[in-house]
């Protein structure tokens, strides 16, 4: 995408009457300051904002939203910008909004076990302030060190607990939220189950299109007593999916179960040597937590499963440094993957675990016809895919190519009755393909629910939710039922 | 089990009811008719839309009708082992899955396995202007496009008719014991929340006045062991949980009017007249006496929630929104039934 630039005199105006709502000095607007923002980590879009503030206070960012509001002038929202899906793209005639000076933690209770939490605090940092208690948040995105809970709520993110611990929207408590027109409204506080409808669920994953988040309260959990990693090799990627379904099957909830598929596995073991099998097809990564009892019996089952579907090896971690380094592998497989090739595209659909034989091949049939190499690694626990394209973007047309594949992909995600997205947003990107999992007059409630927060439409327009117009020009269909038109071509 | 697809006829019903301008009363089994606000309008009856549509114990995974009954899809989940996380309760033999989602009702495992929302991955709906809309899916993980699903949940039909719903399932555990601790109120509390705070594997906790009740489960072993550390006796009262969940005990057999009142955990013994039961974990209190509407909701406001009027009579059934949040409320409506024909009134008057 072209990066756009307003002439140096509109954003100078723009400025100065900015400088009338907030201090000066919180307002960016020379291209060199604007740049650092020009996207999120999907930096295939890039574009500048008119102006970046950085508000201090909610009175602040009520100021700016009632200033945008009355002047039509569009609103994006950004915490780390850390989002994987161009949710945080500024838009080239709006305000970019930085949550970045909300960085207090308001308030750990203990007893309620709740953390209070202005909207720029990072993930990491409310398990760690929440650890003296015994506490932790279960949500654990791979990018906690850095993403915001902010950004969490709006994408409804996960992480590899969820399976067993739940998405942002099972752990968040109480929220407030500064609406276009620049009221603040307080949802829900200490108690559960809010009267009215439920628009802590609806704020999560709105991925900034209905309102700013400006306070968070999250529920914490107690630290388990035990946690244990069992790691199984297999010779065959649909064993391994086999083994997934059983577990679950076998009424066995993991705290979390990952796969590795051979290419990461090579790509991982050449980085940070973290002890994989390097010969497997997959393998999976099982963690098991509660009281020492019950994990110790878990780990018996499990393994015992694990043989059952043809692994050809299981170990269990023998200490906590051993269960460390299993999942610094885990953890090191994207920046791995980014070791073997110069650029990689990282998709996020989501599938119900029975296909994931069936989608894995589907995905390995579309690499070879592309040729383009695909790595997987990924939450097979909820069947959360994670394909990471490799590519080259300095080879003409190969980003293109890329981009094509990575929709073909979303769409056998939604052939096999999954979704485009299960964490990561569509944001800028997955725009096109919400054309295909939503018919015309869901999309048409969605913008109905859109315009009773933002009549005008002015929080990050044109993410998330496609036009009708935009649907039509791609000349998207609608896949019902996993029954896509034209069944006859072959799509795996 | 009896499956019917009545689809068709309800959306034919909305399209009349938009027609003529009658409002529309959604029922499923008018187990819930005492909650919320009476409302005039013609009954839309659920009980013909039907059954399971798929179960898929692997996926823990259910699609069903919303005029299911709730004791028919239990049985069915039991049948293979699993469960709803939020044990529902049914208020009666007729209770639906639809009408049980629409109140966003859960029980005793509330704190542990979630509410009913918390379960509900998607849902396939009428709206106001008689369009079938789908919403979510059959995955757990799903951010495509806005969390129209779980808004239906305790919306009290206000938004939409639910016609199928995808549900999270768990498994049953391996085995279920309960202790009872005789103590007051106050320690009974502060025991709760240590509870709820420790690894043990504690799935309910209520406090009846008198007595402390936790439910434990898991495998065999670690609930042994859990039971052995908190002590206590195995209750007299072997389904305690289903009476409390159903309503059952003795302590909701009084003609005074009941509240349910949502405060933070370590929210104090309410210093109201009458009888008070404490769940999850703090959480909840069931308040029953002669307190003025007034009176309970600023108690439940200052320690951080809301309260309810279950039986009796208050000017407002559920805890009146501020005024930027109804506001809100009042859009939504707008833009899911902009007409006003599905249960006016019910869930807040003028909404
Ligand atoms: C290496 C890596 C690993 C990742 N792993 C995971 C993972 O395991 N699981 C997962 O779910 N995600 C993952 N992500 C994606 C990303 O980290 C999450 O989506 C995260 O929640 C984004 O937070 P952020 O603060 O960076 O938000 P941003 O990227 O700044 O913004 C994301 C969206 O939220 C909106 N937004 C941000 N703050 C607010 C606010 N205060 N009010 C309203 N709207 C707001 C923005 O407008 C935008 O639409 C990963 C990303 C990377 C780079």
């Amino acid at each position: 995408m072209p990066t756009q630039s307003a002439s140096l005199q509109d954003r100078e105006r723009l400025a100065r009457e900015l400088g009338k709502q907030i201090p000066r000095q919180n307002i960016l607007w020379q291209e060199e300051d604007l740049r650092p923002y020009e996207c999120d980590a999907l930096s295939v879009y890039r574009r500048l904002p008119l102006a970046v503030v950085l508000p201090e206070t909610i009175e602040e960012i009520q100021r700016i939203a009632r200033f945008c509001n009355e002047r039509n002038i569009p609103l994006v929202a950004r915490g780390a910008g850390t989002g994987l899906s161009g949710g945080a793209l500024p838009d080239p005639g709006g305000i970019l909004l930085s949550l970045a000076r909300f960085q207090t933690i308001l308030d750990i209770d203990p007893e309620n076990r709740l953390a209070r939490l202005q909207p720029g605090v990072t993930n990491l940092a409310v398990s760690q302030a929440a650890a003296p208690h015994g506490l932790y948040y279960a949500p654990d995105p791979s990018s906690q060190i850095a993403c915001t809970i902010g950004g969490n709520v709006a994408e409804n993110s996960g992480g590899v607990h969820c399976l067993k611990y739940g998405l942002t929207v099972h752990n968040l408590v109480a929220l407030k939220i500064v609406t276009m027109d620049g009221e603040l409204v307080s949802i829900g506080e200490r108690a559960l189950d809010n009267p009215g409808y439920d628009l802590l669920a609806l704020m999560c994953g709105s991925e900034g299109m209905l309102g700013i988040i400006v306070e968070v309260t999250v529920r914490l959990l107690p630290v388990p007593e035990s946690a244990q990693v069992l790691l199984a090799a297999f010779d065959d990627i649909a064993n391994a999916a086999a083994a997934v379904s059983a577990i679950i099957g076998a009424g066995i909830i993991p705290a979390g179960l990952e796969m590795m598929d051979r290419l990461t596995i090579q790509a991982v073991e050449d980085f940070v040597h973290a002890g994989y099998p390097r010969d497997a097809e997959a393998i999976l990564l099982c963690e098991l937590d509660g009281t020492q009892q019950e994990v110790a019996e878990l780990i018996r089952r499990v393994e015992t499963l694990m043989r059952r579907h043809g692994a050809s090896e299981t170990r269990v971690a023998q200490n906590e440094q051993e269960r460390q380094r299993m999942w610094q592998g885990r953890k090191a497989a994207f920046p791995a993957i980014g070791r073997i090739s110069p650029d990689y595209y990282c998709m996020d659909g989501t599938i119900p675990r029975a296909a994931l034989a069936r989608v894995l091949t589907g995905i390995r049939r579309l690499s070879e016809d592309y040729g383009l190499p695909v790595a997987n690694v990924f939450h097979a626990g909820d069947g959360n895919l994670h394909p990471l394209i490799l590519y080259d973007a300095n080879r003409p047309g190969e980003l293109e190519r890329t981009e094509e594949l990575g929709g073909r992909i979303l769409e056998l995600c939604i052939a096999a009755g999954g979704t485009i997205t299960g964490e990561h947003g569509v944001g800028m990107e997955k725009i096109n393909q919400m054309c295909l999992q939503f018919d015309e007059a869901a999309l048409r409630q969605f913008h109905a629910v859109k315009a009773a927060f933002d009549p005008q439409g002015l929080l990050n327009p044109g993410k998330a939710v496609p036009t009708l117009h935009r649907c039509a020009e791609f000349g998207a269909m609608h896949v019902h039922h996993g029954e896509l038109k034209f069944p006859e071509l072959e799509r795996f | 089990m009896l499956s019917l697809d009545d689809s068709a006829n309800l959306q034919a019903s909305v399209n009349a009811a938009l027609e003529n301008g009658m409002p529309l009363r959604i029922r499923g089994g008018g187990t819930k008719d005492f909650l919320g606000h009476p409302c005039n309008a013609t009954p839309l009856d659920m009980r013909r839309h039907r059954g399971v549509i798929d179960h898929q114990p692997g996926e823990l995974m259910v699609n069903v009708r919303a005029g299911t009954p709730l004791a028919e899809l239990n049985a069915a989940l039991a049948r293979e082992g699993q469960q709803l996380p939020f044990e529902p309760p049914a208020f009666g033999t007729d209770a639906t899955i639809g009408g049980t989602l629409a109140c966003n009702l859960s029980g005793p495992a509330r704190p542990h396995g979630g509410a009913a929302r918390d379960a509900m991955l998607g849902v396939r709906m009428l709206n106001g202007r008689g369009e079938i809309v789908e919403f979510g899916g059959q995955v757990m993980k799903n951010v495509a496009g806005y969390d129209l699903t779980r808004l239906m949940a305790g919306a009290m039909g206000t938004l939409g008719v639910l016609l199928d719903v995808y549900l999270k399932l768990v498994p049953m555990p391996e085995q279920t014991t309960t202790r009872v601790l005789e103590l007051d109120a106050e320690t009974a509390l502060r025991q709760m929340r240590e509870w709820h705070a420790s690894p043990l594997p504690v799935t309910a906790t209520c406090h009846d006045g008198h007595r402390l009740y936790v439910r434990l489960a898991g495998t065999a072993d670690c609930v042994g062991a859990a039971a052995r550390r908190i002590g206590g006796e195995e209750p007299a009262d072997t389904d305690f949980w289903r009476d409390l969940r159903e309503h059952r005990l003795s302590f909701f057999d009084s003609q005074r009017p009941l509240w349910r009142i949502s405060v933070a955990a370590n929210a104090p013994v309410p210093d109201l007249p009458g009888d008070c039961l404490i769940e999850w974990g703090g959480n909840l209190r069931w308040y029953r006496g002669d307190a003025g509407e007034t009176e309970i909701r600023d108690w439940a406001q200052m320690h951080g929630g809301h309260a309810s009027c279950w039986r009796g009579h208050a000017a407002q059934a559920f805890h009146p929104l501020s005024g930027g949040l109804f506001k809100l409320h009042r859009k939504l409506k707008q833009a899911f039934d902009p007409a006003g024909i599905f249960n006016p009134g019910r869930l807040y008057p003028e909404l």
